[in-house]
């Protein structure tokens, strides 16, 4: 357990010190929200934090779309927390002088739709009947996550964001932010994503929820708060995680070392004798401590149906409509999102004469680099932010 | 910096070059930069053409420098290619003082005029004549003033003189719009012994097949 002294100089390193999350009740009915499969949703709780101040005239908001299982603790510390001090997942990304600058930007950050770190999802009391919604969630898209997102951001007084971004599943949403709503967003940044996942991407999605549903605990999804298929759950995050590492990470961080011995064991039973094996046992069981089944099963489901050319007909009507300009960047070990997917969208782009920035970062790290790499995402987003902000205020002093 | 006794080829210098190129480009056009470095020009044809440009960079610290000038602009390396352009995406794309230092430089040619309506090219003449003075009286290869690099170091690959470009462009069958020999650091529309002369030439190019059927229809034009 770390002293008192520890986590107050842990927590000094962190740039926007502590936060707390806060809670928005959209969508009250009769203005549910309509959802793309069907049904309608409401009232929606939204959990959010802010970070920064907003200028009065609403002109410096960023929105952090977060990836798969991320929440909206992008950054800072919890007070109440002292014994975990750990910070939000882009802490060294967000604080004053930092890529999202809070000196000048008013950063905003979610969870998702779906989700369960707060926001209404499978594991919230459904209002009508009183108990959990479990299975009788309706499904959502990336879509509706974003309708969601930006009923929060017109609830918070902003009618356009200077720049939305994201990784991963975030970067989907970034895409569908600026096809849903192109006149909301003035930038877009996505970072190791892709207008689709590909047919390898929705494969290990489809064995992530069939270990899941396969755990006699699932019930069907009616388990109680607190049980549930834990097994199933850890099996998927172990499979999703290796999807999210690269074999040249793997290979740096493990090699084929051995956790406890110096020589093989001969018995089938031990689960953890190779490093490798061990820390996917690890990575399995803290995320069944933190994340709810049902949750991965509509969340995974929502990223496989994500399909933005299909959607609009084709990229460029996607994207078309939008004036932001985007900034896109992938990784060179990458290989769930990969470069020639990023290298798509700015064919798109480029195709409908859009105003498109475009890198492929090098990194050992694989997907998970957007979550690694914070130097690399520093040097292109300050500046990228920077001209986005200085254009909008030589805009409106013009108008003026 | 070029070993003694040695001809050091004049640059052009930035300036008159990045005027020379805003000169040829019709406002409000859509332009490419191949090798754009900072932006610098894109920058200028922004503001002072309302161009609607992007600028391909394979330079990370360039790359960024670009971004902070509000310029955008891929990562990518021209030897493989602009296979990510779309064709006819835009009504120039640029190539200055980069062609002698590509791999393939006929196969970047041929994407340039598939990618845009008109390609700007700067490249250096070889066929000087103090550097064919060089070779003769030293036996020496040559060496520029910016690129101060010996044969077995430079980033310069294909040495060409004028002929050899025209060469190139006929086997290509690109049309030469317009070839502007710079000496001096001036542009000089008409030059009197210009494969001599000149240090540097800026080519305007098209495709033949676009040029033919103009020259096609102004050829009726003059027969009716």
């Amino acid at each position: 357990m770390a002293t008192q002294q520890e986590i107050s100089e842990i927590r000094q390193h962190s740039g926007v010190g502590f936060v707390q999350t806060q809670l928005a009740t959209l969508f009250e009915p009769p203005h549910s929200l309509k959802l793309a499969g069907g049904g309608e949703l409401g009232p929606i709780q939204v959990a959010y934090e802010t970070y920064g101040e907003l200028t009065p005239a609403k002109d410096n908001a960023i929105f952090i779309c977060h990836a798969l299982t991320g929440d909206a603790h992008a950054a800072g510390y919890y007070e109440q927390d002292d014994e975990k001090a750990k910070p939000g997942w882009w802490d060294d990304l967000i604080g004053p002088g930092r890529a999202l600058d809070t000196n000048k930007y008013f950063v905003i950050c979610a969870n998702v739709l779906g989700g369960c770190q707060g926001t209404t999802g499978p594991e919230s009391k459904n209002p009508e009947t009183d108990h959990s919604y479990r299975l009788d969630f309706p499904f959502i898209t990336v879509g509706d996550i974003v309708e969601v997102h930006s009923a929060l951001t017109k609830h918070l007084g902003i009618d356009q964001l200077l720049a939305v971004i994201g990784g991963s599943l975030g970067g989907m949403q970034v895409l569908d932010w600026a096809a849903r709503f192109p006149d909301q967003i003035r930038g877009a940044i996505c970072l190791a994503t892709a207008a689709q996942l590909s047919a390898q991407g929705i494969a290990f999605n489809a064995v992530g929820r069939r270990a899941i549903k396969t755990d006699p605990e699932y019930k069907e999804g009616k388990y109680e708060k607190g049980a549930g298929p834990r097994y199933g759950l850890a099996l998927a995050r172990m499979i999703a995680h290796i999807t999210y590492l690269s074999d040249q990470s793997i290979e740096m961080k493990f090699g084929r070392r051995l956790q406890d011995q110096d020589t093989f064991q001969y018995e089938m039973l031990p689960e953890v004798e190779f490093q490798v094996e061990s820390y996917l046992h690890y990575q399995g069981k803290r995320f069944v401590e933190r994340f709810d089944a049902n949750s991965y099963l509509y969340l995974t489901k929502a990223m496989d149906y994500f399909d933005l050319a299909s959607q609009y007909g084709s990229l460029t009507k996607a994207l078309g409509k939008t004036d932001a300009r985007f900034l896109i960047a992938s990784y060179d070990s990458d290989w769930l999102f990969t470069t020639t997917q990023s290298k798509e969208l700015v064919r798109a782009l480029i195709e409908c004469g859009k105003h498109v920035s475009f890198i492929e970062l090098k990194s050992p790290f694989g997907h998970d680099s957007f979550l690694i790499e914070i130097k690399q995402l520093q040097k292109m987003i300050t500046p990228f932010l920077e001209q986005a902000y200085q254009t909008r205020l030589a805009e409106s002093a013009k108008k003026s | 910096m070029c070993a003694q006794h040695r001809y050091c080829m004049q640059d052009p210098s930035l300036e008159v070059t990045d005027k020379l190129l805003l000169e040829q480009i019709q406002p409000g056009s859509r332009v490419l930069d191949l090798g754009c470095g900072d932006g610098r020009l894109l920058a200028r044809l922004r503001d002072e053409r309302d161009a609607s440009v992007l600028g391909i960079e394979i330079d990370i610290t360039q790359h960024h420098a670009s971004i902070a000038r509000g310029v955008p602009v891929l990562q990518a390396d021209l030897d493989e290619g602009l296979q990510d352009i779309p064709d006819g995406a835009f009504d120039y794309v640029v190539l200055s003082q980069t062609l002698q230092q590509v791999l393939h430089p006929k196969q970047l040619l041929e994407e340039m005029v598939r990618v845009a309506k008109q390609a700007l090219v700067v490249v250096p003449n070889f066929g000087n004549w103090r550097i064919r003075l060089q070779v003769l009286k030293q036996g020496r290869a040559p060496v520029t003033e910016v690129l101060p690099y010996e044969w077995y170091n430079t980033p310069n690959l294909h040495l060409m003189s004028m002929h050899d470009f025209q060469d190139l462009m006929r086997l290509l069958g690109i049309e030469i719009l317009q070839e502007i020999p710079i000496i001096n650091h001036r542009a000089v529309e008409k030059a009197w012994l210009a494969n001599l002369r000149a240090q540097h030439v800026l080519y305007i190019l098209q495709r033949l097949e676009e040029s033919s059927t103009k020259t096609e229809s102004e050829h009726l034009l003059h027969s009716s």
